[in-house]
């Protein structure tokens, strides 16, 4: 992982300082609301619905047990014992004071975390693939430029009052696991000629106006990572609306311009800054790989007989492990997914005691590492195959085990009206509603892979854009109505969901997303043809017909 | 309204053009970037020095070959959360080597000063209470991630320099 040095700490506890002054000053009066907002915005502070808000930054999802451990902390002595983990890979605290909020920053930069531009018209906090450094399939470990661009992207001067937010994603595998086409920019790791570069794609992005990023660039060498990104940056500064909030994403001024001419305006900037000041020299890249050097793994042969002979022995073991259990590029290792998704649970939410728990179990099994997944999930990336059921069990202890990784039950919800303040309807007791009625296991294998996502408002923090089934939140004159779409997925393939028709009541739409279901188990080829292919293969008048044909 | 420049509380002596008038004579103007496009000629036979005022719209390529003609250009930001005039003034200082008074005008507050600074302001028109603030709001950080025309040195640059002493 990366370790802070004196120049880390001595930043972070320079923005301590900083806004426990801005604070004092907002409660003193000399601040307004108007003019303290963009100052506690950067520093993850939003006022919501009932309370303020806290978002932590989780840089591309990479955290420590000790500072996993001071979140639990935080949970229990400022917020009321639990912990929200977001489509960002950030965790949220839905109850701090806001007198209070400068000693919980005081407190994470004790574990080396901050809450630094999580929110604002800033560079956002840079997400990453959950599986970084481990994956059996990956080419390049992206955290090593994640970290990179993380610093170059801390309180930088010129791009801290941007037309709107901004989010930067890296992606180093075969699979995309980071949504990359989805992000204001998403950078893919690929070796070209022996040398290690970036296919940079821009003007992704969700909420009112859904796009998938274009590529603008198939091959960016590595040194020019920062000189390219700060020539994309500017462009954007300069010329992205200012006028309309809803228009002022990079994605509008990316579609106006048109991505050719687009990139022509970045290359012409690049030109002036490359190889200069911001050349990314070889030996700084190697300076940050060594924070990410594989921890001392033991050898072990594979495949480990032991854990195979479990997975047949032991049936829930053996559910849980075909879904919740990733390939690790080591042998006699595997990647442990956490499922932070209970049947009837709160997508994404987490106990102090389950945090502490957690923790426990990344340094008996995980060299005391844990990601934070976009699916608002957990990984314990290195254990061994040989300590997976012992692992297992102790999960299970904690209600930690639900065997549901990529099933119908592993729902992305936004907080929706439960706590937020833009929301136009509740996220959470549809997730629930949903979850219960897809209880039973063996019904969840049998419709396989299913990404369902659901967000209470047309900003699309849930996502739904990209679900293979999107659920949209919407208020019509007082009462919560939910529009359905299909089709949509983050992955490589990226599409947008279309709308399948008429949306339906809170009740009326679990009763609908389980006649689609119905629906593709009847269509299916084969018995095995994934949700997404028969959609993309059928299109929508199956379902349309299926869930409106009788009116 | 005070103005700050190079970090002490400094007399205005600069006037601003009266639309559609001849320049005052022997007085330091400042013009609008439009006029300067329109009647650079005229203006360029100004008995005193000359400013140049510009907004977050205006492209200071189309001034390239003429920073040199300018002792101070102003940047008005409309309100602080409009941040096109970093980038305005970066071009300016970086690429353009402009090395006059760089001043920021319009909705500048204590919370912005340190990153004007950095790219590469020098001069400030703030209300009163901000400038007896001017020199906290300096000393807020003195660790920088990334490179700009400034003359501090960012991390990357004194770790390596660390590691070459070992």
């Amino acid at each position: 992982m990366y370790r802070y040095d004196e120049f880390d700490h001595a930043l972070v506890a320079g923005r301590v300082d900083q806004f426990r002054g801005q604070v004092a000053r907002r409660l003193a009066g000399e601040l307004t609301e108007d003019e303290f907002r963009p100052l506690r915005l950067m520093n993850g502070l939003y006022l919501q619905l009932h309370a303020y808000m806290l978002r932590v930054a989780v840089p591309y999802g990479v955290l420590s047990s000790a500072q996993l451990r001071k979140l639990a902390h935080i949970a229990r002595r400022y917020d009321k014992g639990y912990g929200h983990f977001t489509t960002r890979q950030n965790i949220q605290f839905n109850w701090p004071r806001l007198e209070e909020t400068p000693d919980i920053l005081d407190e994470l930069a004790e574990v080396e975390m901050h809450a630094i531009q999580t929110s604002g018209n800033c560079i956002r906090n840079v997400t990453a693939d959950q599986y970084a450094g481990v994956a059996a399939e990956e080419i390049e470990d992206p955290r090593v430029y994640a970290e990179i661009v993380r610093q170059w992207s801390t309180l930088h001067p010129e791009f801290s009052f941007l037309p709107r937010k901004f989010k930067i994603a890296f992606n180093g595998a075969a699979h995309d696991r980071a949504a990359l086409r989805l992000h204001d920019i998403g950078l893919r790791l690929r070796r070209q000629g022996g040398q290690c570069g970036f296919e940079v794609m821009v003007g992704g992005g969700q909420g009112r106006t859904p796009m998938i990023a274009e590529i603008i660039r198939a091959f960016l060498p590595r040194r020019d990572l920062l000189a390219y990104l700060e020539a994309i940056m500017r462009v954007y500064n300069r010329f992205g609306r200012r006028d309309n909030k809803y228009k002022a994403r990079i994605k509008i001024l990316v579609h106006d311009l048109g991505a050719k001419a687009f990139a022509a305006k970045v290359e012409a900037e690049f030109e002036t800054l490359r190889g200069g000041a911001l050349d990314l020299p070889g030996a700084e890249v190697e300076r940050i790989r060594r924070h990410f050097r594989p921890p001392p793994y033991d050898e072990i042969d594979d495949p480990v007989a032991w854990y195979d002979l479990k997975r047949r022995e032991d049936k829930d073991f053996g559910d849980w492990a075909r879904t919740n259990v990733g390939a690790h590029k080591r042998p006699g290792y595997a990647i442990a997914n956490i499922s932070l998704k209970p049947i009837g649970g709160v997508p994404g939410d987490a106990t102090a005691d389950q945090m502490d728990a957690v923790a426990d179990l990344a340094d008996r099994y995980s060299f005391g590492e844990i990601r934070i997944t976009h699916e608002q999930n957990l990984v314990l990336p290195h254990v061994r195959k040989t300590d997976l059921f012992e692992f297992w069990q102790r999960l299970g202890a904690q209600d930690l085990a639900t065997p549901n990784l990529g099933l119908v039950t592993d729902i992305i919800a936004c907080p929706g009206l439960d706590y937020c303040g833009l929301a136009t309807a509740r996220s959470i007791p549809v997730a629930q509603a949903i979850s219960t009625r897809f209880a039973a296991l063996s019904r969840q294998h049998d419709i396989g892979e299913l990404r369902l996502k659901i967000s209470g408002c047309i900003n699309a923090c849930g996502h739904h854009h990209v679900g293979h089934i999107g659920i949209l939140g919407l208020d019509k004159r007082g009462e919560e109505y939910y529009q359905i779409t299909l089709g949509g997925r983050a992955d490589a393939d990226a599409a947008l969901g279309k709308i399948i028709g008429p949306s339906f009541s809170a009740t009326g739409v679990v009763d609908a997303v389980e006649t689609i279901v119905e629906t593709y188990l009847s269509i299916r080829r084969g018995g095995e043809e994934p949700f997404i292919a028969t959609v993309v293969r059928t299109g929508l008048t199956p379902f349309k017909e299926a869930l409106y044909g009788a009116h | 309204m005070v103005l700050i420049r190079d970090g002490a509380i400094a007399t205005d002596e600069w006037v601003r053009a009266a639309e559609g008038k001849a320049l005052p004579a022997g007085a330091p103007t400042i013009v609008p970037f439009a006029r300067w496009l329109s009647d650079s000629s005229t203006l360029r036979g100004h008995s005193a020095p000359l400013g140049l005022y510009m907004t977050g719209a205006d492209d200071p390529e189309a001034i390239a070959a003429d920073v040199g003609r300018f002792a101070l250009i102003a940047i008005e930001f409309p309100v602080f959360t409009d941040g096109r005039g970093y980038s305005t003034a970066r071009i300016l200082r970086e690429r353009l080597g402009f090395q006059g008074e760089l001043r920021a005008v319009g909705n500048v507050l204590r919370d912005q000063f340190l990153f004007l600074h950095r790219c590469g302001f020098d001069a400030f028109e703030v209300a009163e209470t901000d400038a007896a603030a001017w020199h906290a709001a300096l000393a807020e950080f003195r660790v920088w991630y990334q490179p700009t025309g400034d003359s501090r040195a960012p991390a990357l640059v004194l770790r390596h320099r660390a590691q070459a002493a070992e």
